[in-house]
């Protein structure tokens, strides 16, 4: 049980400062990549301690719900997180739950967060909302076939159990069902974390925008929660990728050095991801909304062939 | 809890259902008498019944209950078994809380509306449900489920003012009968080689049919209680009777009528059929995964918030057959725990559907009778009107979404874990299908996810989209208490399921001989398992508690660091435009705009605009939009087949011109063969 609370507690904190920095490089790469010098690989921080302190207008035509999304998005991100091994295969909450939980809680949080772009009134919330419920939900079957396929494999939904059995066969990521459900899972996270070609992260046009629309009417310490809780995501998204596939450097234990070591390795995966999805985003444009279902179809259709090729190979 | 007091208690709660719509009929005219009594006897009743069968359960003892000849014009004889008794204890569960939120919803009916006839009919619904359900003999079986279709049907055309409810109520009856009809050949069948009408007799006869026999009576089978059970392509009468029933009714109709399709389902699969045969099971996991996709589809585009419920009803029983035709697949590859394991899904999901849909349809209920529309676009705004009802609709929407840590997830969690292991169920290139039937949850949940974000946020949130909206009142006492015990419900089936999974022991050991909860609950009742060593958990309450406490976790520490600025309330962002109304909020027919384009090989959807000018059509003076789907079903199956009987019947019509001697001479003959063939036997 005290295990239990100081691995949590170890790797909330843990999550809580890594997010904003995957998020951070991500955009300094971006940056780099497009010869622009950036804001920084500490921006992410600055915003977040900022908005903490400012003071919020609360739109007189929203409820409760409003109020209660900010909360419920960045709880269900911070659970999910420690649902998941980071830097040792055992996650300190993984008996609590399994990949199927971490994807319904990242769907709850999704849920409110699109009753919080309704409950604004405006325009702009509501389509923010219908996208971001639309996007996933074809996002969904792709994202569950390739983690199915992982699961089946590992016989398991249990993640700390997947991570394992992908260290006893370390080289299994070369299997052509892991590559075709990794390259599947990789355009699920793109399409999940709203970056290009699906959603524009750095745009606020009404044509283009899909997550931001919703957050519209959030200011001050509630959007800062919303912006930290959708880096916690998009860190538990990666990381699901990068320990899942490659578990190379993760520590069996809970010991200092060892942790040690597996957070060197699990950083330099993460930003070697980060890399991926960077140049991903600088080479594409963003695509019409309605060519993205084309391209989760694409997922989709990967994750069914990973499937095939288990009992194939 | 020995025999009698079962066999006491649910005589008595027959009784009192009994009393309850005496009491309509006798004294009619006395409004809020009937109102208050009958509702009060039938709440007793539901009592009566849910411990009674709760006991049975618990304890997984039999109970037969005979009422000897005599007393009725044939002899009846209940049955409680487990199975039986579970579906009787989601009734009686979905019965109390609909019984007193009747209470205060009978008291909203137009004052010309016959109070104590619906109350009869009501009654008769819950009785003749029950008697479905404990019901040991094909005769007695068909009796009650022809009562009950009557009541349901006299209960959806209650309304009968209403041209759209008549033939609603049409429709329902005419499905149902044809459903009847499949059932009434399957029994007459099975009776025949069974050599008796009696359920064990047919348990027994199993083993006899030959496999053509068998497959036979299960399509017809399938075929009757799919109609019931709302399954693809035979659901027609279900958006159509659910929507324009009361919502007492509709509550009760989409909760447990519905049930009683899948009841027989279960029944006649596991205990009349034996071990069914492959396709059996494959072709139940079929349906049930078109019925839950296709269901959602239509549930996502529906504007009409009572319509929208009854699609997602078709939506969730398909997920039931889903699970339902896993564990028949299992059965028919030997392998009993994964069965097992299936079926606790199933039968969890049917509970919780029952009490979700339930609660969903009373809240809908009550948001109708406020504001005198069923249109979500007329709406809006509702949570400040009616802040507990919009309460209780949230927690039914989280819950039939399958978020956790409510029951809907619990359900769908199993569900993924029985399809899951079936890929490790056989070698051949069926296991194929279980991971796609996954994904297709999977689709599903998440549709379903983004239907009641619509329902509740087009419904509830944001400005009020007309004056009846505006002025809307929150509901009455009762019917709060009714709804609040249900939503109650959902959350303690999710955060308690390790505690609700043993329940379920004695019916899966029942009809697959396994017992499930020893495997699936771990860690001392902490955790839910997938049942294979090493394989998935998931505990829901720990969930809860960790969701609670992260989610305040941040509220507390702006609270400490005083880092938390002042909240200012202002207006919304309106592009500058003199001030937000309502037609600027986004619509229920926008909200589903994208999926509906990215389904149009589905939906067929047309679009119709109209625009009147006089000087330019930049300047129209009238604009009239028209948007809507192809319902595929009624056009490509039903038009069709409805014209063609049409056609068949009106043929027939030369034999019968009018003419008495013809008319005599039919006669002459029939009773000639008749002879001849009462000679020859």
């Amino acid at each position: 049980m005290i295990a239990i609370l100081v691995k949590s507690a170890i790797q909330l904190i843990l999550l809580l400062l890594v997010a904003p920095l995957v998020t951070g490089v991500i955009r300094t790469l971006k940056a780099r990549l497009q010869t622009r010098r950036g804001p920084g690989i500490a921006q992410p921080y600055r915003d977040l301690f900022k908005l903490l302190g400012k003071g919020m207008v609360i739109p007189d035509t929203a409820s409760w719900i409003f109020s209660a999304t900010p909360y419920i998005v960045f709880g269900t991100a911070a659970l999910v997180g420690l649902m998941i091994p980071m830097t040792a295969t055992d996650a300190p909450l993984s008996l609590f739950g399994g990949v199927l939980a971490v994807v319904y809680l990242l769907a709850l949080g999704r849920f409110f967060l699109a009753l919080g772009g309704l409950d604004t009134g405006t325009s702009f919330g509501g389509l923010g909302s219908s996208r971001e419920m639309t996007i996933s939900a074809i996002a969904e079957p792709a994202m569950m076939l390739a983690i199915f396929t992982v699961a089946l494999s590992a016989n398991s939904t249990n993640l700390s159990e997947m991570a394992r059995s992908a260290v006893s066969q370390s080289w299994r990521f070369l299997a052509p069902s892991q590559m075709l459900a990794f390259s599947g899972l990789f355009i699920v996270l793109i399409a999940e974390t709203g970056r290009i070609p699906v959603d524009n992260p750095a745009t606020h046009l009404e044509l283009t925008m899909i997550h931001e629309a919703m957050l519209l009417e959030y200011s001050g310490p509630y959007l800062a929660l919303i912006e930290w809780g959708a880096s916690i995501k998009q860190l538990v998204l990666m990381t699901l990728l990068v320990n899942t596939f490659f578990p190379f450097g993760l520590s069996s234990n809970w010991m200092v050095s060892s942790l040690s070591l597996g957070l060197l390795f699990y950083l330099l995966k993460l930003f070697l991801l980060a890399g991926c999805i960077v140049l991903v985003e600088t080479t594409n444009a963003k695509m019409r909304l309605f060519r993205v279902p084309e391209l989760l179809a694409v997922a989709f259709i990967l994750g069914a062939l990973a499937l095939i090729s288990t009992f194939l190979f | 809890m020995n025999q009698i007091p079962v066999s006491q208690a649910f005589l008595g709660g027959m009784i009192l259902y009994a009393a309850a719509g005496l009491v309509g009929l006798v004294c009619a005219r006395q409004r809020n008498l009937v109102r208050i009594v009958a509702c009060t006897l039938a709440a007793l009743g539901a009592v009566l019944e849910g411990v009674a069968s709760f006991a049975v359960i618990k304890d997984a003892h039999e109970t037969v209950i005979s009422i000897p000849s005599g007393s009725f014009f044939l002899p009846y004889t209940f049955r409680l078994d487990p199975l039986s008794c579970y579906f009787n204890l989601a009734l009686a569960v979905v019965g109390l809380a609909v019984s007193i939120y009747s209470l205060g919803y009978l008291k909203g009916f137009d004052s010309k509306k016959p109070v104590g006839v619906f109350c009869f009919f009501y009654s008769l619904l819950l009785i003749s449900m029950t008697a479905v359900f404990t019901a040991v003999n094909a005769v007695p079986f068909l009796i009650a489920w022809e009562l009950m279709a009557l009541a349901a049907y006299f209960l959806v055309s209650f309304e009968h003012e209403k041209d759209e409810t008549r033939r609603a109520g049409i429709l329902f009856f005419i499905m149902s009968h044809a459903g009847t009809g499949a059932l009434l050949v399957a029994f007459l069948l099975l009776g025949t080689w069974a050599g008796s009408f009696d359920f064990p007799a047919f348990h027994l006869a199993a083993r006899t049919l030959t496999p053509v026999q068998r497959g036979s009576l299960f399509l017809l089978f399938f075929l009757g209680f799919g109609v019931k059970a709302g399954m693809i392509p035979i659901h027609v009468w279900l958006p159509a009777a659910h929507p324009a029933a009361p919502s007492n009714v509709s509550a009760l109709m989409s909760a447990i009528l519905i049930k009683t399709g899948i009841y027989g389902i279960m029944r006649v699969s596991f205990d009349f059929l034996g071990i069914p045969p492959l396709w059996a099971g494959l072709l139940v996991l079929a349906a049930g995964t078109a019925s839950a996709v296709l269901g959602v589809l239509y549930a996502l585009i529906e504007p009409d918030l009572k319509r929208m419920l009854a699609y997602s009803t078709i939506e969730n029983s398909g997920i039931i057959l889903m699970a339902l035709g896993a564990a028949m697949v299992f059965r028919s590859y030997d392998r009993p725990f994964l069965a097992a394991v299936a079926l606790a899904a199933c039968l969890f999901h049917i509970f919780n559907h029952a009490v979700f849909k339930s609660l969903l349809f009373l809240s809908a209920g009550a948001v109708v009778h406020a504001t005198e529309t069923r249109n979500m676009e007329r709406m809006g705004g509702l949570i400040r009107r009616m802040p507990l009802t919009a309460l209780c609709f949230l927690v039914g929407a989280i819950s039939i979404s399958g978020l956790p840590p409510l029951n809907g997830f619990v359900s769908e969690w199993l569900s993924y874990q029985a399809l899951l292991g079936g890929f490790g169920s056989t070698l051949s290139l069926t296991r194929i299908v279980f991971p796609i039937a996954g994904s297709l949850l999977a689709l599903t949940g998440a549709l379903a996810a983004a239907c009641f974000v619509r329902a509740f946020g087009i419904g509830f949130l944001a400005l009020p989209r007309s004056s009846q909206a505006t002025h809307a009142h929150e509901a009455h006492p009762s019917m709060l208490a009714g709804m609040g015990a249900l939503a109650a419900l959902c959350i303690a089936l999710g955060v308690g399921a390790t505690l609700w999974i043993p329940v379920l022991d004695p019916l899966v050991v029942q009809l697959v001989n396994t017992n499930v909860s020893g495997n699936l609950v771990l860690a001392g009742g902490i955790a839910l398992s997938s049942g294979s060593p090493n394989g998935g958990t998931v505990a829901p309450a720990a969930l809860a508690g960790l969701l609670v406490l992260l989610t305040l976790l941040p509220g507390i520490l702006l609270v400490v660091w005083r880092r938390h600025g002042r909240r200012v309330p202002g207006p919304t962002w309106d592009c500058g435009l003199p001030g937000l109304t309502e037609d600027n909020e986004y619509t229920a027919t926008a909200f589903s705009k994208p999926l509906r384009m990215i389904f149009a090989a589905f939906y067929q959807p047309r679009r119709e605009i109209q625009t009147e000018f006089e000087v330019s059509a930049y300047y129209p003076t009238s604009i009239r939009f028209e948007s809507g789907v192809e319902p595929a079903f009624e056009t490509h199956l039903y038009t069709p087949l409805k014209e063609r009987i049409l056609a068949r019947a009106g043929r027939l019509r030369t034999i019968q011109a009018g003419s008495i001697h013809a008319y005599l001479a039919y006669i002459f003959i029939t009773l000639v063969v008749l002879l001849l063939f009462g000679v020859r036997s």
